[in-house]
């Protein structure tokens, strides 16, 4: 339903975006991650309509986002960085007036108005001043007058940037919310929110796209060694743990990492595709070594990242 | 259409609601009831000299005496006053971020224009109307000619629609207010100026420099005589610099 090819953008010499492809398909959450300055908002405003690509092309539910701009625009809610808003409005004046510039019926303005307050819980603050509200309370108005009219896309970039722990908690269950039953598009350089938001993640670097994938098989494919966590304590009897550890078939690697009192820390690395847990548990047992923690590290989405950005430069 | 008006009844919502309006029409009012007075007053002085000598009465008339010197004065402080009005228009919601997502929605960049020029026309407007107790004062306690004094109004509303126009188009231009109103004011004076260099030129620039004249245009409005010419030119201007705006917002688009 979105489908974007060799999508490039230039402001002056500067190559924003470079060749950008990729595709979407309907109800599904997409990640834009990246470092500042990697192309994820410009990118977001080409979807939009707001800014024209300098090469390539995309369609949105087969709109070329050029030539059907309008029929783009009235399928698409926006919501930009720092989510801009009339502060001299009330959140009752103003998402009216969203809903009738999306074009949403007079009869429906009303129902719209409703469903986009309880979707981002702004009851409490329906008659107050924009300018008057919380960060927190303004990004819902933003997030609310991106879905007024229902939209079957819903860009958002950097939706949780500014905010407290506790609102940025509360945004993103809004959006996991409102991504069962549409396509969301969510840029932002915090891995966590894209790893627990996203279905699906695209990493760009410097304009260009460095992966796309779901986080779990961004995991599991830049896992060049599984690599697994033992903790134990001293042994009764006089035996080399790491001896012990390397004595294990598809072990390639052992390195004590520290030592914090009497317990050791050791990373075992073994070959591709080997879940060794079991294997190290009966031998170091069988061997009077006390096993006080083992488990197999999760590669997280910072590691991911950086390794892809890194391998980009070399 | 609806689209339109949801723009248009917000900025006039917001010119209320920011006191803009309030500080705006008051204080041209002020001016304007002010000039109306002082000229009223020498008016006046000039009819009891007129009673003493009677060479000079057969020339004092309340139209050319008091209310074309007071709509040339109104007509000034509309080149200061309107810049104010118009300055914000786009320019605001440049520095704000919410032009961005005004490009986003299914809006037309003409409903988008025509709802913010239409907005500040009609408050302007509403203070010119006000205006219109002077001459309704003159009728109360003389009998002044009225047809030159609403030709002469009509041509005051035009002058502003077309000074309107010309803010909107530079507060398109820039993020700035400041620097859309001290544009706005710079060339809204040129066309009222530009005029006076007329005589001084040759015959063919001369001509060409006193059609581009609002004051030359707008002088056989206060007398009274309402010439297609002088519509067109007013229209030509307003349509042209609402024109320019469209081609600004398109290429906002373009540009960056």
């Amino acid at each position: 339903m979105i489908k974007v090819e060799k999508l490039s953008k230039y402001y002056g010499p500067v190559k924003a975006v470079n060749d950008l492809s990729f595709e979407v398909s309907r109800g599904e959450v997409l990640g834009f991650l990246g470092p500042n300055g990697a192309g994820k908002t410009t990118t977001m405003k080409m979807l939009t309509c707001y800014l024209p690509p300098s090469s390539g092309r995309a369609t949105i539910f087969g709109y070329d986002i050029m030539k059907d701009s309008m029929e783009v625009r009235k399928r698409t809610g926006y919501l930009p960085e720092k989510s801009p808003l009339y502060s001299d409005m009330k959140v009752n004046e103003y998402l009216p007036f969203v809903a009738r510039l999306r074009g949403v019926s007079r009869e429906r303005v009303r129902s719209s108005v409703d469903m986009a307050v309880d979707s981002c819980g702004l009851g409490s603050v329906f008659g107050k001043m924009i300018g008057h509200l919380s960060k927190g309370y303004q990004q819902r108005v933003g997030i609310a007058q991106a879905i007024i009219h229902d939209p079957e896309l819903l860009i958002l970039d950097e939706p949780t940037i500014g905010l407290d722990p506790k609102q940025i908690i509360d945004i993103r269950q809004l959006i996991k919310s409102l991504g069962t039953d549409r396509t969301v598009i969510l840029s932002s350089h915090i891995l966590p929110e894209v790893n627990q938001v996203c279905g699906r993640v695209i990493i760009l670097d410097k304009g260009r796209l460095v992966a796309v994938d779901t986080p779990d098989n961004l995991r599991e494919k830049l896992r060049k060694f599984p690599v697994t966590r033992v903790m134990t304590l001293p042994a009764a009897v006089d035996v080399s743990t790491a001896d012990i550890l390397n004595g294990i078939e598809g072990v390639t690697g052992v390195r004590e990492t520290a030592c914090d009192g009497n317990i050791s820390n050791f990373r075992v690395e073994s070959l591709p595709g080997m879940d060794l847990r079991n294997d190290i548990a009966r031998r170091l047992v069988a061997a009077g070594v006390p096993l006080i923690e083992l488990r197999n590290e999760e590669l997280s989405l910072e590691d991911i990242f950086i390794q892809l950005v890194t391998e980009e430069k070399d | 259409m609806r689209k339109f008006t949801a723009i248009y009844s917000r900025e006039l919502k917001y010119y209320f609601r920011s006191i803009t309006a309030y500080v705006v029409i008051s204080i041209f009012l002020v001016l304007s009831g002010y000039f109306f007075f002082s000229i009223f007053r020498f008016y006046n002085v000039l009819s009891l000299q007129a009673i003493k000598n009677n060479d000079f009465s057969g020339n004092l008339n309340l139209v050319d005496g008091v209310m074309r010197p007071v709509m040339g004065n109104i007509s000034v402080i509309l080149l200061i006053l309107l810049p104010l009005l118009t300055m914000r228009l786009l320019a605001e919601e440049k520095k704000q971020g919410t032009f961005e997502l005004l490009l986003t929605y299914p809006v037309s960049d003409l409903e988008a224009v025509a709802g913010k020029y239409l907005s500040a026309l009609t408050i302007f407007a509403v203070m010119l109307s006000a205006t219109l107790l002077y001459p309704v004062l003159l009728l109360v306690f003389a009998d002044p000619e009225i047809p030159p004094i609403i030709s002469g109004y009509f041509g005051l509303f035009l002058m502003g629609a077309s000074f309107i126009a010309i803010g909107t188009f530079f507060s398109s231009l820039t993020s700035s207010q400041l620097v859309a109103g001290v544009s706005t004011f710079g060339v809204s004076l040129l066309f009222l100026i530009i005029g006076w260099t007329a005589p001084l030129a040759g015959p063919v620039l001369s001509s060409i420099l006193s059609e581009f004249s609002i004051l030359v245009h707008f002088e056989s409005f206060s007398k009274g005589v309402i010439d297609t010419k002088d519509i067109t030119y007013y229209i030509f201007l307003t349509g042209f610099f609402i024109f320019l705006t469209l081609r600004s917002l398109e290429s906002a688009r373009w540009r960056s």
